[in-house]
């Protein structure tokens, strides 16, 4: 027994002192690291601020892009990236709700639901430009089916029109909002399209998330009282995880509004000055007029008329995400 | 028959049910079944998102190497890539540089992130008391919320002209306004955010008890962390790693606007670059014809960057998915 503790000693210096002081130096350390990114933070949001303020003025939100800095708005790339974002939003949080509700509730356990899980875990970490180019071809151009002369058009005898927004229009009933292009072109349609496909998984993820956290015994309760599935989901699930999915679904939408490169690939005009007539029409975004601006050589669109557009961006952005977190705090249940 | 099949599935004797219990059970089923093929529907669209860009990508990338102009083994190998050189040949269209190029930044913004998110991991999961974690987190997690045009804005409007004046006045270097380092530089800002919270998730799952345990063998707090909670917590962390540096890979605007467009054959971050990414824009944006050999270009250097990133996210679940086993 002694000697057991005599070896102990002898091999091990306790060196307590050291060891504390080693702590408090590593503790300093990465207190810094975690202040590093809110201190760039800082400077960011200062740095913008600073340029952009006195730029920041009615003229942004009422004229269209001008060669005048002092003219220059950036209204079109306003209701550009609010329609794009309607059709974003129409078309990929039915989906992505869906999609949640099947994985979450209705999925059985083989290699497909398994395979369906990879899948979106994959497609969460692509590239957004890579969104971009997929929205290219198949939004864009549907691999030029309806293009003049394709095999599809010749066989079919579709009348199409030649040129960069030609292609077929089909009008069911005569009423504008029924109009349909094919291929979508450079369009809204497109845009939004593809900023759907690549907010997709995140809206899955953080809707099944949301479900997820149902407890099951609210489920149980109601297949006790004779309820089919969809009933259980419909009249208990849901209703519980909505402020979950809706925190979700607003974030997905401020990481679309903020997005350039995909709409960029997908033709996206830097110049548009008018106002769309239809969800048809080509258009700019906020982002995109921003680029413009931050690739002009003249100081004020470089420097000073970007960094106001950027205030408008992230106002829109930081609004959302405060939003966002005031649903989850708001209404989150503790079970 | 029928109400032996509805017991099956629902448990309900139906012989016990009157008849408009019937009719309304068999509706209940249908608009059931009905939701059920609805949602699945909506679920397998990621396959059919995933098949259309392989598709959409490669369809485009085949197009582009049965040309006679260019070929293979010299995109892969060539040094130089010249695509709108005006004389068109194979050896104008070696991807290296970007290659290059892109992963250069990718691991000087890792060297960045890695380190300080970490860093910023493990004071989250193991210093911060509850209600500043609450409070430090969500402010984090705005970094990696704002558009990555803005960082591109934020890189030549302050950080470009602050190293300028650093290198130049006090190195007496030399260093040109676009250049990779401010780009990796913001692009690292960037994904800190992504490697800390992938790492303090990471952090947060290992079991208490393994901290009291080494806390009883005379631990310090330093000694928890670094020797116990982080090797536990491994294989998240390299996960974090590895889809922060595919990020940054894949990352567009920042470099674009901020590392230029000169694609070479550097190690000098002060040079100016051309990522992967920054070329697909510069073409897209000059507007180039569809069916030309640049317009195909870009869709053979985007089936490269799809490879690369699709590659390293797949390692990367593998191992959290790893790691999950051993602890739930």
């Amino acid at each position: 027994m002694s000697t057991a503790t005599e070896t102990i000693n002898s091999n091990f210096k306790e060196r307590l002192g050291l060891r504390q002081w080693i702590g408090r130096i590593f503790f300093v350390i990465i207190l810094m690291a975690t202040l590093f990114g809110l201190i760039m933070l800082a400077f960011l949001l200062a740095d913008i601020v600073i340029k952009g303020h006195e730029w920041v003025r009615p003229e942004l939100f009422t004229n269209f892009h001008s060669r005048k800095p002092e003219e220059a708005g950036m209204k079109s790339a306003i209701v550009g990236s609010a329609i794009v974002l309607a059709v974003t939003g129409a078309f990929c949080i039915p989906v992505g709700i869906g999609a949640a509700i099947y994985l979450e509730e209705y999925a059985p356990k083989n290699w497909l639901t398994n395979f369906i899980n990879i899948n979106i875990n994959n497609l969460a970490g692509v590239p957004s430009i890579v969104y971009g180019m997929l929205g290219l071809v198949v939004f864009g151009r549907m691999y030029g089916i309806f293009s003049p002369g394709s095999w599809f058009v010749t066989t079919f005898n579709i009348p199409v029109n030649p040129g960069a927004v030609g292609g077929w229009i089909f009008n069911l009933f005569g009423i504008p909002w029924l109009e349909i292009h094919l291929p979508f072109g450079r369009s809204m349609v497109a845009g939004g399209l593809t900023m759907g496909l690549l907010i997709l998984p995140i809206i899955i993820i953080s809707a099944r998330e949301a479900i997820r956290a149902v407890p099951n015994s609210i489920r149980l309760g109601a297949f006790a009282l004779g309820a089919t599935r969809w009933q259980v989901v419909n009249t208990n699930v849901l209703p519980i995880a909505a402020p979950g999915i809706l925190t979700g679904i607003i974030l997905a939408l401020s990481r679309a509004i903020g997005e350039t490169a995909p709409l960029l690939i997908m033709g996206a005009f830097s110049y548009v000055p008018f106002l769309p007539d239809s969800i048809w029409d080509q258009f700019t975004a906020m982002p995109i007029q921003i680029y413009n601006w931050i690739s002009f050589p003249q100081a004020d669109f470089r420097i000073h008329l970007a960094a106001a557009g950027i205030m408008v961006l992230l106002a829109v952005l930081l609004s959302m995400n405060a939003v966002a977190t005031f649903l989850r705090n708001r209404f989150e249940t503790r079970w | 028959m029928l109400s032996q099949l509805l017991r099956k599935q629902t448990g309900v004797n139906t012989q016990l049910l009157t008849a408009a219990q019937m009719s309304n059970l068999r509706q209940r089923k249908s608009a059931d079944k009905l939701v059920h093929s609805i949602v699945f529907l909506c679920a397998i669209l990621g396959i059919f998102v995933t098949i259309g860009i392989i598709f959409s990508l490669f369809s485009e990338t085949i197009g582009f190497f049965a040309r006679p102009e260019v070929n293979l083994w010299d995109y892969f190998t060539g040094t130089d890539w010249r695509p709108l050189a005006s004389e068109v040949k194979s050896t104008n269209f070696g991807v290296r540089p970007l290659i290059r190029g892109t992963m250069m930044i990718a691991l000087i913004s890792g060297a960045i992130a890695i380190p300080l998110g970490l860093g910023s991991a493990i004071f989250l999961s193991e210093y911060a008391s509850s209600k500043l974690r609450k409070v430090l987190k969500p402010a984090i997690e705005i970094l990696a919320g704002i558009p990555t045009v803005v960082y591109g804005y934020f890189a030549i409007s302050f950080v470009t002209p602050l190293l300028k004046t650093f290198v130049e006045e006090t190195l007496g270097g030399r260093m040109g306004f676009f250049n990779a380092l401010s780009a990796a530089i913001v692009v690292g800002i960037m994904i800190i955010p992504m490697v800390t919270s992938i790492s303090e998730d990471a952090m947060r799952s290992v079991p208490r008890s393994l901290r009291e345990g080494a806390y009883a063998l005379g631990a310090t707090k330093f000694e928890v962390a670094t020797k116990v909670v982080v090797p536990a917590a491994l294989s998240g962390i390299i996960s974090a790693f590895i889809i922060a540096i595919s990020r940054a890979i894949g990352e567009t605007m920042a470099v674009t606007i901020a590392a230029g467009a000169t694609p070479r054959m550097t190690l000098n971050p002060l040079d100016s670059v051309q990522t992967m990414t920054a070329f697909i824009v510069q073409v897209s944006f000059g507007d180039a014809p569809q069916g030309t050999i640049n317009s195909q270009s870009i869709f053979a250097v985007g089936a490269t960057l799809f490879s690369m990133t699709f590659l390293m996210n797949i390692i990367s679940n593998r191992i959290l998915n790893k790691f999950r086993e051993v602890y739930e």
